[in-house]
């Protein structure tokens, strides 16, 4: 029983960060994943928690297919200590498992289920990642509600770029967030994390910064890092293996470690 | 069982175990009309009759708007031809402010000629397409399909002023007027969500409105997600605006 008389902040909790991206397929899932294992490999305890709850795909990024999911405590089946598991990366993981549409949609029920568990699970960690679906939809801006800080994955890609920036908007406005950070993956070219941050960041001063409040402090978009696009990443994806495990001195293993040690500050 | 007007009476040969006496009853009540049991099918008759019950269940009988039953099945569709069609939908929380004093001062029939009055207002401030339902006590809600965010207030604050401006005459003769606080939330579009957190969401602003004095109209801001051509344009560093300076 916690004492009601404990101040909070004396409560060690951990820190708990959304990884969204708005648009899909831009490697969301590979980085929470190695992300992971890296603040793991740095001595962190860490929990991935597949917030996708309609099309969760962290199973399949790190092949372990369990049978007590997130569905299995939502309902009731079975404790949530059952349903958290070890990852191959020295980390938990407390997966979705995929097709559960009757949360998809965000309910009172899904909206209470989500926040009791990580309520519970936040004193036990250190770190815990929120694997968030594609798009913006209501269940994955609760689920970044719930975060202390938000890391919006994007690639170079012009589609990419601009469902970062909707995202990044919509979270300033609804949401009051006012420090983003910003990892680019699948990088063609030293630096272009850089250069991506900045131009987003122009165009949040330009329309975004001026409707907030004026005594507000302005949106930042802060670069975790970049991870370089690499072959030792599309095999590693393949294979589905961690690429911090299985090449952790590839190019694109040493951008997530970097980025990891940044997360730590 | 008291007598029926003819046209209340089951087709002759119908099924005699059928029991729709008290389905009849409410049916001839409500006024609603059955086709003449001698000239018309069985079936046809049956449906009309089902009809019939299906009209009464979904309507509050004091106002005659749609009950929260209908409503609440109104609201579910809308979620879905948002997430399809991307149309913004707006939904108003309408509660008629201080109504119990209307109750304490003047008489529940008081209460009930102001329920219905001010049903009546509302039902002259919507469009076909819209729907209007009594959600509870003295409170109203409205679903405006396909309404662009930015007349939100502006619809919202003509139903408010149009309510405040009415004279509703009392059971005993006397002039009553009200006031109407407002709270509103648009469906996101593009997104399956669900018709429980919509409703709360324009409650949480229709408690606003209440605790900032009552008799005024709180629209959620709706989440800007859509990303303009000059943004683009400066995101990737090419603005279409730069040659013309």
């Amino acid at each position: 029983m916690n004492s009601p008389l404990l101040p909070v902040a004396l409560k060690a909790r951990a820190r708990i960060a959304a990884i969204t991206s708005g648009k899909g397929g831009v490697g969301k899932t590979f980085v929470a994943a190695n992300l992971a294992c890296a603040l793991a490999k740095r001595g962190e305890r860490v929990l991935v928690l597949d917030a996708d709850l309609g099309l969760a795909n962290l199973d399949v990024v790190l092949n372990i297919f369990p049978k007590v999911t997130l569905h299995d405590v939502f309902t009731g089946k079975v404790e949530l200590d059952e349903a958290i598991l070890p990852a191959p990366g020295g980390f938990s993981v407390l997966l979705a498992g995929s097709g559960l549409v009757e949360y998809s949609r965000l309910t009172p029920e899904v909206r209470e289920r989500l926040f009791d568990v990580i309520d519970q699970v936040a004193p036990r960690f250190d770190r815990i990642l929120l694997d968030t679906g594609a798009g913006i939809s209501d269940v994955v801006l609760y689920t970044v509600s719930l975060a202390d800080q938000v890391i919006v994955v994007a690639t170079p890609e012009p589609t990419s770029m601009t469902d970062a920036y909707a995202t990044i908007k919509v979270l300033a406005v609804q949401q009051q967030r006012r420090t983003i950070r910003l990892i680019v993956n699948q990088a063609t070219r030293l630096g272009e994390g850089r250069a991506i941050r900045s131009q987003l960041q122009q165009v949040v001063d330009r329309f975004v910064s001026p409707t907030l409040p004026a005594d507000e402090a302005n949106m930042k978009i802060d670069l975790l890092g970049e991870v370089r696009s690499d072959n030792a990443v599309r095999d590693a994806v393949r294979r589905r293996q961690l690429l911090m495990e299985t090449l952790p001195g590839s190019e694109a293993a040493k951008g997530i470690l970097a980025i990891a040690d940044r997360l730590r500050g | 069982m008291t007598a029926m007007p003819e046209s209340y009476h089951p087709p002759i040969g119908l099924a005699s175990d059928l029991r729709l006496d008290t389905a009849l009853q409410l049916l001839e009540q409500s006024g609603h009309r059955l086709p003449d049991a001698h000239t018309v099918d069985h079936a046809v008759w049956l449906q009309s009759l089902v009809d019939g019950l299906c009209e009464l269940s979904s309507r509050d009988a004091l106002t005659g708007l749609a009950n929260r039953r209908q409503f609440e099945l109104a609201l579910a569709r809308e979620i879905d031809r948002v997430a399809r069609a991307g149309e913004p939908a707006l939904l108003l929380m309408i509660d008629i402010d201080h109504f119990k004093l209307v109750n304490d001062q003047h008489g529940h029939p008081a209460g009930d000629q102001v329920l219905k009055a001010v049903a009546q207002t509302l039902g002259e401030c919507i469009r076909p397409m819209d729907i209007l339902a009594r959600f509870g006590g003295e409170e109203f809600a409205m679903i405006l399909p396909n309404c662009p965010t930015t007349f939100g207030q502006t619809v919202a604050e003509r139903v408010r002023l149009k309510i405040k401006a009415q004279r509703i005459a009392g059971a005993a003769g006397q002039q009553l007027s009200v006031t109407v606080s407002i709270g509103g939330a648009f469906a996101p579009q593009w997104v399956r969500s669900s018709a429980p957190l919509w409703i709360e969401r324009a409650d949480q602003q229709l408690y606003r409105a209440k605790a900032d004095g009552r008799n005024c109209v709180h629209l959620e801001q709706p989440p800007i997600s859509f990303v303009s051509a000059e943004e683009k344009g400066l995101l990737f560093g090419a603005s279409p605006f730069q040659d013309l300076e």
